[in-house]
């Protein structure tokens, strides 16, 4: 099944007030498109919504949207906020807190873009008679073949591929990444020459919703037995000490376990459940293979046969040579050339052929 | 007049000055630029302006000139009378009692909750009937001996409606209680003459009756106890510290002599424009209310719920359409909550997000009205079908 090219005409871009996003803008405006500001007031904690110390880098607050806003008059095009708190809080946070409950490392950026951005905005921006939904993202569109193809944005050190790999034809149909083909210095020097007055802040951070960068104390506040006391064993199930509560670990960890052991230990599981966190050495980190639920092929259409690929298991790490295996429609398995040491459950498995997004999943296993 | 193919109905937010207003303020930033607390000539040239400015604004209020104050605006206004009044109340060691609606403006309900909770005062909020309107019976009964201050909205922004303020200053200058007025949506077209109203202190802006933003006046009865709140030089009799802003005041003063000189046939024109509205609005559009007084309202003033709408939304697609209008909450921040006013009107849930105001002006046409209502029915029967363009398939 081919998915037809659409001609870009009325273009809405999501706006944040940041300078990836103020270039998008000033780029569509640039290039003679019918160009809609829209930014979205995400749900944040009570106390994140001022401009002073901490919250500094969170999302929404009246200086960013301020900038945002003045952006768009510099640029004479019409600028709106939509209320997006109601689903926001529903679908990421709640997701958020559920993932940790569970014993995951759960991402809330790809499901940001899973059912935000490419959804509701999406929506929102189609219902205004958009033809597209712009965004800041490092990443690229390209038609061919009959289809939307994701790619790498050109930038590597920063890509956003991986927290894309959730859209698929419907959604890339509709969506520009005005600064996907740019390095991130031309970027800032774009914002020069069109004169924005982006401020000089830090990269938007993941957790946008916090009032702090500590989702630590956030899962404290907001989730009673979260952070309670339970075993540390081995694999054998021996008792070995006591943790602080599961969020506080991630696989691979190291440092900060406290336990004492003729070898170095590691953080390689995690029951929920009985809310032990499994130790062992470096030798049983490391993992063959994984199970991806969730799955979504970029073009639409499941492979019938198992396939060599890149495969990328965080945000910020390597992708790295692995063949993939779809189960059924929404699953697959991953079988890496060389073991690897920390795929997490809750994290995006990112396929690629070379630059290329070929399917995105959630690992399971 | 504003050169636009833009459709503006939002004259209560503000409106555009007046060009007689403009030709009258332009001496004042170059030619006649004297400090009129300065001693030399070019002083009391400026001085001279502020106080014609004075009798102007005192001779539309039907008060001495020493009984007007400037300010930067209504807000300021609203603050001075508020604050001044409670502060002059507890030099003489009272606990000020004041009451109010539950319809006021923010720098009325912002101030009283500051006032509560940081300077020691009691306040009382008047629930509002479904017109958003209260009673003197209301009031009668609210107040106590320790009572120093009435303050209600004279015309509401949000919803037009016109309390019965005589009614009110009947019942204050029974029980020795003042009554303050926020006039600031009411001045470009009802009476302020104040001794017909009979209040003790009011508010006024002069940029919602084609004057300049950043200028306002307090009345302020001879004889009311109140202290000076901005303090530094004497100028308006020690009650409002600051260098006057001549030309701004200049330009109020003009602009009230045109708003008093132009109100039967201002008000013939907007309220001709205002009817057809609403009577084609609730006609043609189903599931449509007026909020407010039906006829004890603004005559420019036209404000109405929309069943299952989102008011923010509504302006977002009003505004591509090339319609200036507004809502009852503060939709600039996208916070879909639904104001004070909106809520104190006690309609159900369905409705209270789907809140429009549309208030007419000078410039206004009836071709506009015609436009604006096609518009309008157009994107609501779209709003409420509501088809998603994409459905996702969840994995």
């Amino acid at each position: 099944m081919s998915t037809p090219y659409l001609e870009p005409k009325r273009v809405v871009v999501a706006m944040s007030g940041g300078v990836d996003s103020s270039v998008a803008a000033a780029l569509l405006v640039e290039q003679g498109y019918e160009v809609i500001g829209l930014m979205m007031r995400l749900w944040s904690e009570p106390g994140a919504d001022n401009t002073s110390g901490n919250a500094a880098n969170k999302c929404c607050t009246p200086e960013s949207m301020g900038n945002a806003r003045y952006i768009a008059a510099q640029l004479d095009i019409p600028f709106y906020v939509v209320d997006t708190q109601d689903v926001f809080r529903k679908k990421i946070v709640n997701f958020f807190v559920d993932g940790y409950s569970a014993g995951v490392t759960p991402n809330p950026c790809v499901e940001c873009n899973r059912h935000i951005r490419w959804d509701f905005l999406l929506n929102k921006a189609l219902e205004l008679g958009a033809t597209h939904l712009a965004t800041g993202h490092y990443a690229q569109v390209r038609y061919a073949e009959d289809h939307y193809q994701l790619w790498r944005g050109v930038d590597q050190h920063k890509d956003q591929s991986y927290v894309l790999s959730v859209m698929g034809q419907e959604q890339l149909q509709h969506a520009l990444f005005p600064v996907g083909g740019i390095p991130k210095p031309e970027v800032r020097k774009l914002a020069e020459r069109f004169d924005l007055p982006v401020a000089k802040k830090q990269d938007s951070q993941d957790l946008c919703f916090l009032k702090d960068n500590d989702y630590r104390r956030f899962l404290r506040d907001n989730v009673p037995d979260i952070m309670d006391a339970g075993e540390i064993v081995d694999t054998t199930g021996k008792v070995l000490g006591q943790h602080v509560g599961l969020p506080n670990y991630t696989i691979g960890q190291r440092r900060g376990i406290k336990v004492a052991a003729s070898y170095p230990l590691y953080v390689i599981g995690k029951d929920a459940q009985a809310n032990t966190l499994i130790v062992g050495p470096k030798e049983k980190l490391g993992t063959k293979s994984l199970i991806a639920k969730r799955v979504n092929w970029v073009n639409g259409v499941t492979p019938e046969a198992p396939f060599e690929a890149l495969v990328q298991i965080r945000y910020k790490s390597k992708a790295v040579p692995a063949t993939v295996t779809p189960l059924s429609a929404h699953t697959m398995e991953v079988t890496f050339a060389d073991p690897i040491r920390d795929a997490t459950p809750g994290q995006a498995a990112v396929v690629y052929h070379g630059e290329q997004c070929i399917a995105g999943g959630i690992i399971f296993e | 007049m504003p050169t636009s193919d833009r459709i503006y109905l939002d004259y209560a937010a503000t409106t555009p000055c007046d060009p007689d207003v403009v030709t009258a303020m332009l001496p004042y930033f170059g030619d006649v630029f004297g400090n009129p607390s300065s001693i030399h000539r070019d002083g009391q040239r400026g001085w001279q302006a502020v106080e014609r400015a004075r009798k102007a604004i005192a001779s539309a209020l039907n008060c001495a000139s020493g009984e007007i104050v400037f300010t930067s605006g209504g807000s300021e206004s609203d603050n001075l009378a508020l604050r001044g009044v409670v502060l002059a109340a507890q030099r003489n060691k009272q606990r000020p009692h004041l009451i109010t609606t539950a319809v006021e403006h923010h720098a009325i309900g912002r101030t009283l909750a500051q006032l509560h909770t940081d300077f020691n005062c009691d306040v009382t909020y008047l629930p509002v009937d479904q017109h958003g309107l209260v009673s003197a019976a209301q009031v009668a009964a609210a107040i106590r001996p320790e009572t120093r201050l009435v303050t209600v909205i004279y015309a509401n922004n949000e919803i037009g409606s016109i309390q019965p303020i005589a009614d009110l200053a009947h019942v204050c200058k029974e029980a020795g209680v003042l009554l303050h007025i926020d006039a600031v949506q009411a001045a470009s077209q009802l009476t302020i003459d104040v001794d017909a109203l009979g209040v003790d202190l009011m508010s006024l802006g002069a940029h919602k009756f084609y004057g300049p933003k950043g200028v306002g006046a307090l009345y302020i009865r001879r004889g009311t106890p109140i202290t000076v709140t901005q303090t530094g030089g004497a100028q308006e009799q020690g009650l409002r510290a600051g260098t006057h802003n001549v030309p701004l005041i200049v330009g109020m003063g003009k602009a009230i002599d045109v708003v008093v000189a132009q109100r039967e046939a201002y008000n013939a024109h907007v309220q001709h424009l205002r009817d057809l509205l609403i009577e084609q609005v609730l006609t043609t559009i189903p599931d449509a209310q007026l909020t407010g007084h039906p006829t004890q309202r603004l005559p420019n003033h036209a404000s109405f719920v929309f069943k299952n709408i989102d008011g923010n939304d509504l302006l977002m697609r009003l505004d591509m359409v090339g319609i200036s209008a507004s809502s009852g909450s503060a939709c600039s921040t996208g916070n879909p909550e639904p104001s004070g006013v909106i809520k104190a009107l006690g309609l159900p849930q369905d409705w209270q997000l789907g809140s429009l105001r549309l208030t007419v002006g000078k410039h206004t046409t009836q071709a506009e009205i015609a436009t604006t209502v096609q518009k309008l029915r157009e994107i609501i029967t779209k709003m409420r079908a509501t088809s998603p363009a994409v459905q996702r398939e969840t994995v």
